[in-house]
């Protein structure tokens, strides 16, 4: 059984459609990458997963399925339980993330204390032997620090820790390496792989970076106007992707190897093609919902 | 008119240590820029990459006179601008942009894009400013709906945009951009990538890209200056750099890029 599942799920702003249809489904242990353009909707399907949704945005159908429960027909409360027990999130935008005005330490211990009732020492211990694991001198120093005295990558990587920090079942990465410099970022994937190898934890992990995906996971999904357009393994994906717009997304990312490469982006024909897709998909749900 | 727009000479900047002050007395400081010596000539591409923490951003934030330095020579078309006060330093605010690496904390929630954008505008006293807030959006590739949206309305990589916006509106002479690709998928990097480039060539603009992704850095950049723990450890044409890395630790940088093909065992 998958250990996460989404089956249809639909997602609007007013009349817009943010989230058309999508259907994804994470397995235990799974390595599963979530790609696609800016805007494409990636951090609204993390978001809707864990029930943080801005309020702006509603979602009109579909199921989230977590080992089999449906998250939505959950009370707030039971929700809030479960997700805090099983999942944890690397968000974003880590300044953001944390409260300027708190020293980091106490912030990144108060999920385990508050949600999982750890004592603070305890937590405060497990969460310094983590900052050790990702490589952050000096972890002591670092708890006692405000977010603004760390640099993008230092925070990015305690944001890493603490959400390893309680052994979730299921982490939601968001774009977790875009601060890192690459020696960081593949000390950071070994460690995300050897910490999902020993408690077979299962990852989504939203990125745009293409190499990251073909070094850490085993399958993706291709996102792109809210709308998935391929489901594949990573080994399909990198040797004959089968949509268009992948291959298309491949042959437009940079290559330090290929200078001459041009920074071209997609295609506009290939852009254009796609957006006909979703256009008569939207068409066809439409009648759909006429109909009923 | 200088020929080097930049020239840096023994630059050193430390921050104090508060975790470690002691009860009474001053806290210790920690050396972050540890007395770093380089130009940048006009219409020039330098890329600054090396570690996290290695003191890229507060270099940034030096040179463009949003932290205060201890020592050592800032030259920006020939006056050195390292110790000179706010007042003095208002006028070349406007022809020195920087573009941060959290788009989030840099844009003021509670205004909507069209204001942010404006107000290096408005602060610089341009003329036909909404001409100008719709310019700057549609050279970024946002479309001009966005002017009345909310920063938290806007998914990463479009807030990066609009920092972008925000920076080249004023038409600055050079801009210091702080890791602002990395956030972004490759057509809008390409497209961003593109259009600093544009600048750079039909406007004369000077740039400073801070990047961890050195597959953007060799494609744009034409110097290249690696920074390791707050010293420069490489500094070469870009091309040099990559051909023979002559640093250790800029070849350990170039063995650790994942390139976007499967290769089992290389998390080994
Ligand atoms: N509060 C909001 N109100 C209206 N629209 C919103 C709101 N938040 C996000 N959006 C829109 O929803 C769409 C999906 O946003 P999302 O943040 O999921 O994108 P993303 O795929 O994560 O992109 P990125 O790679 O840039 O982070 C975007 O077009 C965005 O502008
Ligand atoms: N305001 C501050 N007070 C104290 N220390 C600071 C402050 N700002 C930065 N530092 C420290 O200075 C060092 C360099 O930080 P900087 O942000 O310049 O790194 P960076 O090279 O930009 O790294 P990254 O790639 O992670 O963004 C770090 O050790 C950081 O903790
Ligand atoms: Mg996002
Ligand atoms: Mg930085």
């Amino acid at each position: 059984m998958s250990f996460l599942e989404l089956k249809n799920l639909n997602a609007r702003v007013g009349p817009l459609p943010i989230l058309r249809d999508v259907s994804l489904q994470v397995a235990p242990g799974e390595v599963r990458a979530l790609v696609g353009e800016s805007g494409a909707g990636k951090s609204m399907i993390g978001k809707a997963i864990l029930g943080t949704l801005p309020d702006a945005i509603r979602i009109t159908g579909g199921e989230i399925l977590l080992e089999g429960e449906d998250l939505q027909a959950m009370s707030p409360k039971d929700r809030r339980r479960m997700i805090g027990a099983k999942v944890a999130l690397i968000p974003q935008d880590p300044l953001t993330a944390l409260n300027p005005a708190r020293r980091v330490g106490p912030q990144i211990c108060n999920r385990l204390v508050d949600i999982l009732g750890w004592r603070r020492r305890e937590a405060e211990a497990r969460v310094i032997e983590l900052l050790h694991e990702v490589h952050i001198p000096a972890p002591e120093r670092v708890m006692r620090a405000y977010p603004h005295e760390l640099s993008g990558g230092m925070r990015q990587r305690i944001l890493i820790a603490s959400a390893f920090a309680a052994e979730p079942q299921l982490i939601i990465a968001d774009e977790p390496t875009t601060a890192l410099d690459v020696t960081v970022q593949k000390q950071i994937l070994r460690l995300i792989r050897d910490m999902q190898a020993r408690h077979g934890t299962a990852l989504l992990f939203v990125t745009h970076d293409l190499g990251v995906v073909s070094k850490l996971c085993q399958s993706m999904t291709v996102l792109f106007g809210g709308k998935v357009l391929e489901d594949t393994s990573v080994d399909q994906f990198f040797s004959a992707p089968d949509h268009a717009y992948s291959a298309a997304l491949l042959a437009a990312t940079p290559k330090y190897t290929d200078p001459g490469g041009s920074l071209m982006p997609v295609p506009e024909a290939t852009i254009h093609a796609v957006e006909a897709e979703i256009a008569a998909h939207d068409l066809a749900h439409q009648t759909e919902t006429v109909r009923q | 008119m200088s020929e080097m727009l930049f020239e840096i000479r023994d630059l050193r900047l430390s921050f104090a240590d508060l975790a470690h002050k002691p009860l009474f007395g001053a806290a210790p400081r920690i050396e972050v820029l540890k007395g770093l010596n380089f130009d940048i000539p006009r219409g020039d591409v330098i890329g600054i990459v090396g570690g996290s923490g290695s003191g890229k951003s507060t270099l940034g934030r030096a040179m463009v006179r949003l932290l205060d330095v201890d020592s050592g020579q800032i030259r920006f078309d020939g006056t050195d601008i390292s110790q000179m006060d706010e007042a003095t330093l208002r006028p070349l605010r406007r022809r020195i942009q920087m573009i941060f690496q959290d788009p989030m904390s840099s844009l003021n929630p509670r205004h909507r894009v069209a204001t942010l954008i404006a107000e290096p505008l408005r602060l610089h006293g341009f003329d036909q400013v909404a001409e100008r807030v719709d310019f700057a959006l549609s050279q970024v590739g946002l479309p001009l709906a966005f002017r009345n949206r909310y920063p938290h309305e806007l998914s990463g990589g479009q807030r990066q945009r609009v920092g972008i916006a925000r920076a080249i509106a004023t038409e600055p002479e050079f801009i210091l951009a702080d890791e602002v690709v990395s956030g972004l998928d490759v057509s809008s990097q390409a497209q961003v990538l593109n259009l600093l480039e544009k600048l750079v060539s039909d406007m004369g603009l000077t740039l400073g890209f801070i990047s961890h992704d050195l597959s953007v850095v060799r494609r744009l950049c034409k110097t290249t200056l690696v920074l390791h723990q707050g010293k420069i450890v490489e500094q070469a044409s870009t091309q040099a750099l990559f051909d023979a890395p002559q640093a250790q630790y800029t070849r350990d940088l170039l063995d650790a890029i994942p390139l976007p093909e499967v290769t089992p065992g290389w998390l080994d």
